[in-house]
């Protein structure tokens, strides 16, 4: 049975909008509207929605690198606003992260060793054989040569980067890595080598995921649970496979129309939603997605739905009346 | 038969640098025929926004180097014409969109300024009847009211209308061919899926003939009607559509559509294909896929494959296609 992991209740982030040189406020950006879920142990939750949806931000929080409005995270149970300098270092080892660009996150004048084992010298200050040993076999976890330490990135392709990469995140063994867009950097040909060995990884190590990415058909296959988010908010959060092949809010169906099938057979099913994604500095009342959906009623315009039960999963939409 | 609107021959773009000559593009051929989209299909490094650069005359020089081949518009021969006569086919005759639509726009001109001056140098308008076209185009790609954003410049619109604004300015002759580079990489999904109708309604209203480079799978199967695959420089196989996806038989080809993860399919692991992308600097003898090819033979690392046959418009470059 898998328990929660990290909770987030509630969690909200608005970043102020200063104008003129006085600084003075000229609005809110509602990065993140009172967002709420949970990761279990050993679980990856993946977080789908277009640039501006608050994805990033959302991640930002858990890392614990962006402090948030309001809301709670809980990890363990335990609520970081309470942690101690302690327990909040215990906490930054326990959360790493894996970002888009391996050539952009690795130092380009350090060696792979020194890279990898950077991690294991700031926290836990170990012996040279005691370091090298553990370097060597993170290397070996992710699928790279013993003589990789002695290399320095550049000689390294885009998919063996993000190998040393996800070896640094697995360093201090973590319990949760958070994965922003792990494959969109890679050749088509590579991601499913780096998907594999993410997934393989989490088999033997129990380490739960957070998978932030745009490819929807890797996240659903990735992914225990999804959440979908729109300008700020959560629009639908379920069970992997039936986010993604049933999906339940009008958002969530045209973003899945989008992605498309690889069958020329199996053109002109797909939904196109009019006009852009709006400002989140001014987001539209009531529903934020009703500018744009195919269902808008009355209602939308003026009431917020809530995220409620709907088909075995949670939706945001007026559609469902529960 | 239809006579094609662009006819490639064998042709090769290779780079001189430092480190040796990369065949960055090694033989290519292919037609496009008028209202036909083809979709040149590889990973980075496979040749294939090189090839487009080439049809061009864009490639960067003085490292790229057409060395030979045939690129036939309407029958005439590009890669005989001199830079003038280029220039006046450039975006007349052969439009271009890039990924970026930032990399196509100058940031300091109005959006009126850049959508005008093709019209005004191409067509000759002035006056009245340039400012009405100039509006005419961005109504004709959805961009909603179009006599304000002539007025913006490139940082006020967002990402997909500044993309239309590329499409309005690249149809505005409008050109026998389209090239279009990852036009949709930087674009959200929903957005996306507004682009590619617009590309298609374009495509159709003006009959062009469309290249689409892309590495999304998922957009070659949506948008084109032939597909060339491409791998290290050459054109591994190349057929319609639905060959290439019901039916296709290079292992590279193979391989690559086994490895997306797809929505509705269960699988525990994905088929990946081994080992990196090849290090065009540095291919292997024979084969350039043969290092990561599940099916190679002694021969394939020895002798390169040709292309073969397969009917149809259909050809792989595999030995495994040879007569026995």
């Amino acid at each position: 049975m898998s328990a929660a992991l990290l909770e987030a209740e509630a969690l909200t982030k608005h970043f102020p909008v200063r104008r003129g040189i006085l600084g003075r406020s000229a609005g809110l950006v509602r990065a993140v509207d009172s967002v709420s879920f949970t990761i279990e142990s050993g679980q990856t939750l993946g977080l789908v929605g277009e640039s501006g949806c608050g994805k990033t931000t959302t991640s930002r929080m858990i890392l614990n690198v962006e402090p948030p409005t309001s809301g709670a995270i809980r990890f363990d149970g335990a609520p970081l606003s309470a942690l101690d300098r302690g327990g909040l270092s215990r906490y930054r080892r326990a959360v790493q992260a894996v970002f888009q660009d391996p050539y952009a996150s690795l130092d380009p004048r350090m060696r792979v060793g020194s890279i990898v084992g950077e991690p294991l010298v700031i926290n836990e200050r170990p012996t040279g054989p005691a370091l090298r040993k553990r370097v060597l076999e993170l290397l070996d976890l992710v699928g790279l040569p013993e003589r990789a330490a002695e290399l320095f990135p550049h000689e390294f392709s885009g998919g063996q980067r993000q190998r040393i990469a996800i070896a640094r995140a697995l360093a201090l063994s973590p319990r949760l890595v958070v994965l922003d867009e792990p494959v969109s950097a890679l050749d088509v040909s590579i991601r499913a080598q780096i998907l594999n060995l993410l997934r393989d990884l989490q088999r033997r190590l129990g380490v739960a995921y957070l998978f932030i990415a745009h490819d929807l058909a890797a996240v659903a296959h990735m992914s225990h649970t999804i959440a979908v988010m729109y300008l700020g908010k959560i629009v639908e959060l379920g069970a992997a496979a039936e986010v993604a092949l049933s999906p339940k809010h009008p958002y969530t169906q045209a973003l899945f129309s989008a992605a498309l099938p690889l069958d020329p057979g199996a053109r002109g099913e797909e939904i196109i939603l009019s006009g852009e994604i709006p400002s989140p500095l001014d987001p539209p009342p009531g529903c934020r997605f009703h500018t744009r959906c195919p269902h808008v009623m009355e209602r939308c315009r003026r009431d917020e739905p809530p995220l409620a039960p709907e088909s075995g999963r949670l939706v945001a939409c007026h559609l469902y009346p529960g | 038969m239809t006579v094609p609107v662009i006819d490639v021959r064998d042709l090769k773009t290779h780079l001189v640098t430092r480190w040796g000559t990369i065949k960055a593009v090694d033989g290519v051929s292919f037609s496009v025929s008028e209202g036909e989209t083809l979709g040149l299909v590889g990973e980075s490094g496979s040749g294939k926004s090189m090839t487009c650069l080439s049809i061009l005359r864009l490639a960067p020089r003085p490292a790229a180097r057409i060395l030979g081949g045939e690129v036939r518009l309407d029958g005439d021969d590009l890669l005989k014409k001199s830079e003038r006569e280029m220039q006046r086919i450039r975006g007349k005759r052969v439009a271009m969109i890039l990924q970026d639509p930032m990399s196509s726009l100058n940031p300091v001109f109005s959006i009126g300024m850049q959508v005008r001056e093709p019209l005004s140098s191409y067509h000759g308008l002035s006056g009245k009847a340039l400012a009405s076209r100039a509006v005419q185009l961005l109504a004709s790609v959805g961009i909603s009211s179009p006599a304000a954003r002539l007025r913006a410049f490139p940082h006020q619109l967002s990402g997909g209308m500044r993309q239309r604004v590329v499409g309005a300015m690249a149809i505005s002759a409008p050109p026998r061919l389209l090239i279009a580079d990852e036009p949709t990489t930087s674009l959200d999904l929903t957005i996306q899926a507004q682009y590619l109708r617009l590309l298609k309604d374009l495509q159709e209203r003006h009959r062009l003939a469309m290249i689409f480079v892309t590495h999304n799978l998922g957009i070659v199967a949506k948008m084109c009607d032939r597909v060339a695959v491409m791998y290290a420089g050459r054109i591994v196989e190349a057929g319609s559509v639905e060959t290439i996806f019901g039916a296709p038989r290079h292992p590279y080809t193979r391989a690559l559509l086994d490895s997306v993860p797809r929505l509705g399919v269960q699988t525990e692991w994905l088929t990946a294909i081994e080992g990196q992308p090849p290090d065009l600097a540095a291919l292997p003898r024979g084969c350039a896929f043969s290092p990561r090819c599940a099916h190679a033979m002694e021969r394939c690392r020895a002798e390169e494959p040709p292309e073969f046959a397969l009917g149809a418009g259909h050809t792989s470059r595999c030995w495994l296609e040879a007569p026995a």
